[in-house]
């Protein structure tokens, strides 16, 4: 039994691990590093009710004060950890302080992809991952403003949608031939399209921005297709793993900290969890079942394996991905993973508002796509866990109820 | 602020002021009433913040929507008073409500 235990990283992954480790009875040391002045919070609300106002910042923070107290967890806000010195078993602290672990686990998350074009760094272009992004954002959430959203990923569209909401001129600018590409199928990119041009937003695919201009700020983004006026911009082009302190270390890094099906890394004392380990992924069918995953979801299941492990436990990671996404009065919700190449099952109308797209690969289900339609999606992800081949005429058949299928 | 009572399923209560505006589920993650998951912090996307609501503060309770109805499919132990306390807002009409929560969310 190890006697201390440090985390990196105070987001979904590093809260859930110090709950599980206590309650599986760890009752060593605990030291819990966040680099962020606030106590750990969730994200998914930043893109939609916390920026939109309806959501006062002490709710999104995950546990109250009193949780670390009793779980008797040091919780270091403001600290940032920059090396590991594996040999020594000790974390470097940027305050030349350093922290001597027996387990160490990394859940340092990921942060935004900085976009590389002329006059990024003009005020007025904003990026949205933590409380401090949204705190500057929202000032600018005033009817009539425009702004020009690059990226139409899940970010950027839920951002759209809620300036859209406010009276905004929202233009969004996407580099593909559709949004969300990465993420859902052409259909359900199709009819969010709509759903964005429904309400007033002015998409336009297959458009990047080229560079921002403005004298004291952005005033204006150039893309190919012409120059589009802006009071401010909002980048959403993805995020990038932090492995950087797991690579200088010594540790094995490729697009993410490479971590095993127990969540352990290429040091037998050092583990990772969540939006920065690349992971083998029993759902996930290419690259060798390689992947990374960015998702409250990877974060926490990922987090409960790590605390399995640190304690000498190890459970192999089977977890089936879910994600959602929030926009206008629709709500999305995914489970699996869907690959190029699967057969597509579409049930239901998406003129009704209320439909799902299911990817299926020899006759079982991978993934599923659900807009608002709960249904599809909760027993779908029980049928991906499952594995069972199933019926797909039933399937496409939206007046066979769910529940007959499963 | 409108009271709350949360009994566990070993029978521990933990009576907590939750704000209005709140969810039920919230009340409970901040006031670290065990047996409350909610993963994915009040979303309907994990069905892991499951409760029974006394049956007398049942009528007081906006009915479960489709979208509660089938996400409470997916939660073991499911009784006519299951919900998901996420989509349950606290309002001072509540003050005293009781809910339980079950022997396990998964």
């Amino acid at each position: 039994m190890t006697d201390s235990i440090v985390i990196i990283g105070a987001g979904q992954a590093g809260v859930q691990a110090v709950a599980s480790l206590r309650a599986e009875g760890f009752t060593g040391k605990l030291t819990l590093l966040g680099d962020e002045p606030f106590p750990p919070y969730q994200r998914p609300p930043l893109s939609k009710a916390y920026l939109a106002g309806d959501f006062a910042r002490e709710r999104l923070f995950l546990k109250p004060g009193a949780f670390f107290a009793e779980a008797d967890c040091n919780l270091r806000l403001n600290t940032k950890a920059l090396h590991v010195d594996r040999d020594a078993h000790l974390v470097h602290l940027e305050n030349h302080e350093a922290l001597s672990y027996g387990k160490l686990l990394l859940t340092t998350g990921a942060r935004v992809r900085l976009i590389p074009v002329a006059g990024h760094d003009l005020p007025g272009v904003h990026y949205l991952r933590g409380i401090e992004d949204v705190d500057l954002l929202r000032p600018n959430l005033v009817a009539g403003k425009r702004v020009v959203i690059v990226g139409g990923g899940y970010i950027g569209l839920e951002v759209a949608a809620v300036a859209a909401k406010h009276g905004l001129e929202v233009t969004v600018l996407e580099a593909a031939s559709r949004v969300m590409e990465r993420a859902v199928s052409p259909l359900v990119s199709k009819f969010y399209e709509q759903e964005h041009v429904r309400h007033g937003v002015h998409l336009m695919l297959g458009a990047a921005a080229k560079h921002f201009e403005g004298h004291a700020r952005v005033e204006r983004v150039i893309t190919e297709q012409g120059s589009l006026e802006a009071d401010f911009v909002l980048v959403g082009i993805g995020v990038v793993p932090n492995d950087e302190i797991a690579g200088a270390s010594g540790l094995t890094v490729a697009n993410g900290i490479v971590v095993d099906e127990f969540t352990r890394t290429s040091d037998p004392d050092i583990f990772a969890a969540g939006d920065c380990t690349n992971h083998p992924n029993f759902y996930y069918a290419r690259d060798n079942g390689r992947v990374r995953l960015e998702s409250v979801q990877n974060a926490i299941d990922q987090a409960k394996h790590a605390a399995l492990a640190m304690l000498g436990r190890p459970k192999t990671y089977r977890e089936v991905p879910w994600f959602w996404s929030d926009q206008y009065d629709l709500k999305l919700q995914i489970a699996g993973l869907a690959l190029p190449g699967d057969q597509i099952v579409p049930r239901g109308d998406p003129a009704s508002r209320k439909f799902a797209v299911f990817h299926l690969r020899a006759g079982k289900i991978s993934a599923v796509e659900a807009v608002n339609a709960a249904p599809e999606y909760i027993i779908g992800r029980k049928l991906i866990a499952e594995g069972k081949t199933v019926d797909t005429d039933a399937l496409g058949d939206p007046e066979i109820p769910m529940k007959s299928i499963a | 602020m409108p009271k709350i009572t949360y009994i566990e399923h070993n029978g521990k209560e933990h009576a907590v002021e939750v704000p209005a505006g709140w969810t039920v589920m919230e009340g409970a993650v901040k006031n670290r009433v065990p047996g409350i998951d909610a993963d994915c912090g009040g979303a309907c996307a994990c069905a892991t913040c499951h409760v029974y609501v006394d049956p007398a503060w049942k009528e007081k309770i906006p009915a479960r929507t489709e979208m509660e109805e089938s996400m409470l499919d997916f939660a073991l132990d499911v009784k006519p008073e299951s919900r998901l306390s996420c989509q349950i807002k606290v309002k001072p009409e509540l003050n005293g409500l009781i809910v339980r929560t079950p022997k396990s969310q998964h």
